[in-house]
């Protein structure tokens, strides 16, 4: 029985029939990491003696009858930008090679208290910056459907690392797409949940008000599982919205009767490869199969949506990467006095893409250029929202491409920052409108995974399971993994 | 100063504010404590962590902001002020930049009896820093500095004025007006000693009659009345002499030295910072409900103008004396605690601003930290009134318990020195004064009034001062005739 294969909820039936133990599943996701982590390259930090010693304890309180949640005695791993107590958390970052932070992340706590297991932490692009993994300060990850092939940014390593089955799902941060792109890269499930419905606290910040926490799992189901847990008010983060959350299971429904879906012709245009299009269609038409209405709706200030957000994004990121300055932890390069000290520390600790944009962040910032820049972008981006209200207005969800193209190969945009940038051109405004966006996998462009975008109302979480879980259910295209057998 | 230049002061005031957390987490805020022991990964600004604005910074806020006359913002936020100091823990200050607070505010000063209003532009909250340890006697000779980040969070208000000042005694009046308010409404300690309350004064000169201003220059970090005044008095006069000679100021940051008596510049404007603020994306703006607002204003206590109206009016108190009274809000409520008990505002208003006084400042100390509780000089003054002590043998008394907090009934009966007030026993000393002093007799019985005096003070010499004076007037009266 290879248990790494296996999805959170068929496990989780196994474990509660006490079929198998968590340690039995730790080990064997272990030793799956332990076979193919080598090529894939998915973790930074790999904790496996902690991890058995804590699905022991699972085991044990199993046993003694204690109640559980669904999740308990599941392994996972974390993208390391979340902080996790005693366990490194270096965003991928020279800079932050040896921080143990002395605390947890909100969502690291709710999944420990949820009886999760930690497998590790995931390798990403540095600090959360690029689309590509090849900004990791460390190594880059390979996608496990093609190892020449990125597995997409930044979230790469826990997009590859579900894809590969060294984790049964993973968490990772988005700011401009950084769940969803790599999930359509990898072929997995990756969400962006609503501005403010997942605390951020101790998400080590690249911009603060795009970057959002979400899970990467291997259906929607799991998904539903995962945000269960992770959703909800946190009185640590002042953004944090508070709503009241449902049980998003509810929403795992094979019914899409009447819902409205738009699909925006600024997503479907120049740039697109034309068979993750085509894909596009047949979802359209599968959907409209089972009783939805699709529709061509416009989102006509989509085209300004990749300037403003590298403005915001990176003057964001130039104040909040600003505490990286060799003082209190992380590398310190030695200098004759402190300014030296701060200059040489940062100069050897940051990576290029890193310093691009804390470059273009200061600038956009200085006096004399913030209203040609950043306000001026702060205006676009509430263009952009009005566009998302007025659509909602009259779909229930929209329907776009996660990304132009599927993963590309290494080194093939690395020397081009706006053609890497482009990657996410169709994940980067549901950011700047706070509103939620789900990648599910569908299909396959010789051997990789093509990956479609549902985007919701603010809170419309639960239409985005209900349209990906009819999907799932009615189609084999939303299944790429099979594919990968023989690459790792 | 010279008659051709005008002199233009405005102040910049940085009062720590009296909550028991800190402004964005739960760190007690206490002064002193071992290095580094108040903090945790929020004041520190480690990698995730999260700002979450404690009310009571903004309830304090908005009540400043009322006592000093502002408009409360109903919708208010936080931005970041970016620079690099390593006594900076996220490399940006959290403050408030172009929407504060409170704002279009206004106090009354008073300088030689003339009255005058000083705008108020705007009161904003912001977080402390750090403080810089260094390894050296100076930060240029140390080897090593190291930081102390039990400061760091600690809220402050910064209460900026418009530039209404024309003096340094203006500047000054201000300044003790400011700190007035700030302790009555109960938001900060104003201890400038211990830093809890700062000030910067921006000073220009222009040709009388002007309406522009001259260049200014910036005095940081004024920590006492005295080196406020002094210190914009010489920065006046160093402005003056480099404009009356042709020259032209520099825009720059000064410091006072306060051993040399002497301005010297810190940095000029071209190495300034631009701060780049921009409103903090982790915290959402503040939004405040007016009813909140009324429900502060209701509480705020009677301020130092009412009060001293209150004691001018009521009290019959002189305005001098009023004012001084309600200089500090510790001194009013002793005032008034004395009142209470002893019902006579004008001799406890002597009592007050005479011996009280001159005790505290000769030994350096607080009106809280006075050892006298406002009963026992009340007592004191009523043993007084009864004729128990003379006026003489009170002051002696007061000195005692100011010295060693003991009740006035104590120390009298410790001294013995209960008044003489048995006619028999004082007969006889003042049939042998007058049999000393015949001239005096003569003067007296010549009309010259103040020739009693001079015996009442004899007996009072013969009794060591414990004779009741009232009841010595009487008895010499009576045998003289
Ligand atoms: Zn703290």
């Amino acid at each position: 029985m290879d248990l790494y294969k296996k999805t959170a909820h068929e496990l989780s039936s196994l474990l509660q029939k006490r079929e198998v133990s968590s340690e039995e599943l730790t080990r064997s996701v272990l030793d799956r990491i332990n076979k193919v982590e080598e090529k894939v390259k998915a973790f930074v930090t790999v904790t496996g003696e902690q991890a058995l010693e804590q699905a022991r304890e699972i085991d044990e309180k199993r046993a003694r009858g204690e109640a559980m949640s669904p999740l308990a005695g599941i392994p996972m791993a974390m993208k390391d930008n979340i902080c996790t107590k005693g366990v490194t958390t270096t965003c991928a970052s020279k800079i932050l090679y040896n921080f143990v932070p002395p605390y947890n992340a909100t969502v690291t706590e709710k999944l420990l208290e949820a009886g999760t297991i930690l497998l590790g932490k995931c390798n990403m692009d540095e600090f959360a910056m690029g689309s590509s993994n090849e900004n990791s300060g460390f190594f880059p990850t390979r996608n496990p459907h093609d190892l020449s092939a990125v597995p997409g940014g930044s979230s790469g390593g826990a997009a590859a690392a579900v894809a590969a089955d060294e984790a049964v799902f993973t968490l990772g941060s988005d700011t401009g797409g950084s769940i969803r792109q790599p999930a359509a890269f990898c072929g997995v499930v990756g969400l962006k949940p609503t501005y403010g419905y997942v605390p951020r606290y101790g998400l080590i910040a690249y911009a603060s008000s795009l970057d959002q926490i979400g899970p990467l799992t291997k259906d929607i189901t799991d998904c539903a599982l995962v945000l269960n847990v992770i959703a909800g008010h946190d009185p640590k983060d002042s953004t944090s919205a508070p709503v009241e959350v449902p049980d998003f299971t509810r929403y795992l429904v094979d019914d899409v009767k009447g819902l409205k879906i738009g699909i925006p012709k600024e997503y479907m245009g120049e740039g697109i490869d034309p068979r993750i299009a085509a894909y596009l269609k047949q979802a359209a038409a599968k959907l409209e199969e089972l009783g939805a209405v699709c529709e061509e709706v416009s989102l006509p200030h989509t085209e300004y949506a990749l300037p403003a957000y590298y403005i915001i994004a990176s003057a964001e990121a130039s104040s909040n990467l600003a505490r990286y300055d060799g003082v209190r932890y992380g590398l310190r390069v030695e200098a004759e006095d402190v300014i030296s000290m701060f200059c040489k520390t940062r100069s050897q600790g940051f990576g290029e893409e890193v310093k691009r944009r804390i470059m273009l962040g200061t600038y956009a910032l200085s006096s004399g250029y913030y209203d040609a820049y950043y306000l001026k972008a702060l205006k676009v981006r509430t263009l952009i929202k009005r566009d998302f209200d007025q659509a909602f207005l009259k779909y229930d969800c929209l329907l776009t491409p996660t990304s132009p193209t599927t993963a590309f190969k290494f080194g093939e945009k690395v020397n081009d920052p706006l053609a890497m940038y482009l990657s996410d051109v169709c994940t980067i405004p549901i950011n700047l409108a706070g509103v939620p966006g789900l990648s599910l996998p569908f299909g396959t462009v010789e051997g990789l995974p093509v990956g479609i975008q549902f985007i919701g109302k603010p809170f419309g979480e639960g239409t985005l399971l209900r349209v990906g879980y009819a999907l799932e259910q009615n189609t084999d295209l939303t299944k790429p993994k099979a594919q990968m057998e023989g690459v790792i | 100063m010279s008659a051709q230049y005008e002199v233009v002061i405005g102040l910049e005031v940085h009062a720590e504010l009296k909550t028991d957390t800190k402004i964005f987490c739960s760190c007690p805020t206490e002064f002193g404590g071992e290095e580094n022991t108040h903090v945790c990964p929020v004041c520190l600004g480690l990698p995730g962590v999260l700002p979450v604005l404690n009310k009571k910074v903004l309830e304090y806020a908005v009540r400043a902001g009322l006592a000093l006359n502002c408009e409360i913002a109903s919708f208010s936020k936080f931005d970041r002020k970016n620079y690099f100091y390593p006594d900076l823990p996220k490399a940006y200050q959290i403050s408030q930049y172009d929407l504060p607070i409170c704002k279009k505010g206004y106090l009354e000063i008073e300088v030689n009896g003339r009255k005058k209003t000083i705008g108020i532009t705007r009161v904003h909250m912001e977080e402390d820093a750090g403080k810089l340890v260094h390894g050296g006697a100076t930060i240029a000779t140390s080897r090593y500095s190291l930081v102390d980040y039990n400061r760091t969070g600690v809220p402050l208000i910064e209460i900026v004025s418009e530039p209404d000042m024309r003096s340094a005694e203006e500047a000054r009046a201000y300044m003790e007006k400011l700190k007035a308010i700030l302790e009555y409404t109960g938001v900060s300690d104003v201890r400038m000693e211990q830093g809890s309350l700062r000030c910067d004064a921006n000073i220009s000169l222009r040709p009388m009659g002007a309406k522009e201003f001259g260049t200014k220059t910036e005095i940081k970090n004024l920590n006492s009345f005295r080196a406020l005044q002094k210190a914009i008095e010489y920065e006046i006069e160093r402005q003056r002499d480099i404009l009356e000679e042709g020259g032209k100021i520099i825009q720059e940051t000064r410091s006072w030295d306060e051993g040399k008596g002497v301005t010297v510049s810190l940095r000029s404007k071209e190495e300034a910072h631009d701060y780049r603020y921009f409103p903090d994306p982790d915290l959402v703006p503040v939004v405040i409900d007016p009813q909140w607002v009324q429900e502060i204003r209701d509480s705020l206590p009677e301020l130092p103008d009412a009060k001293r109206e209150r004691l001018v009016q009521e009290m019959g108190l002189s305005e001098y004396d009023a004012g001084i009274i309600t200089g500090s809000r510790a001194l009013a409520d002793f005032f008034d605690q004395v009142v209470a008990e002893y019902n006579e505002p004008k001799t406890v208003a002597n009592w007050i601003m005479g011996e009280f006084l001159r005790l505290l400042n000769a030994n350096n100390l607080e009106v809280a930290e006075s050892k006298v509780k406002p009963r026992s000089l009340a007592a004191l003054l009523k043993a007084q009134a009864e004729g128990t002590i003379s006026g003489k043998m009170a002051k002696t008394v007061f000195e005692e318990m100011f010295e060693t907090g003991k009740e006035p009934e104590t120390i009298i009966k410790e001294k013995g020195m209960v008044q003489i007030s048995d006619e028999g026993a004082l007969a006889a000393v003042v049939e042998k004064v007058i049999a000393a002093n015949p001239q005096s007799v003569e003067d007296y019985k010549a009309g010259k009034e103040k020739a009693i005096g001079f015996l009442v003070g004899q007996v009072m010499k013969e009794t060591k001062g414990q004779a009741n004076p009232g009841l010595v007037n009487k008895l010499l009266k009576d045998k003289l005739g």
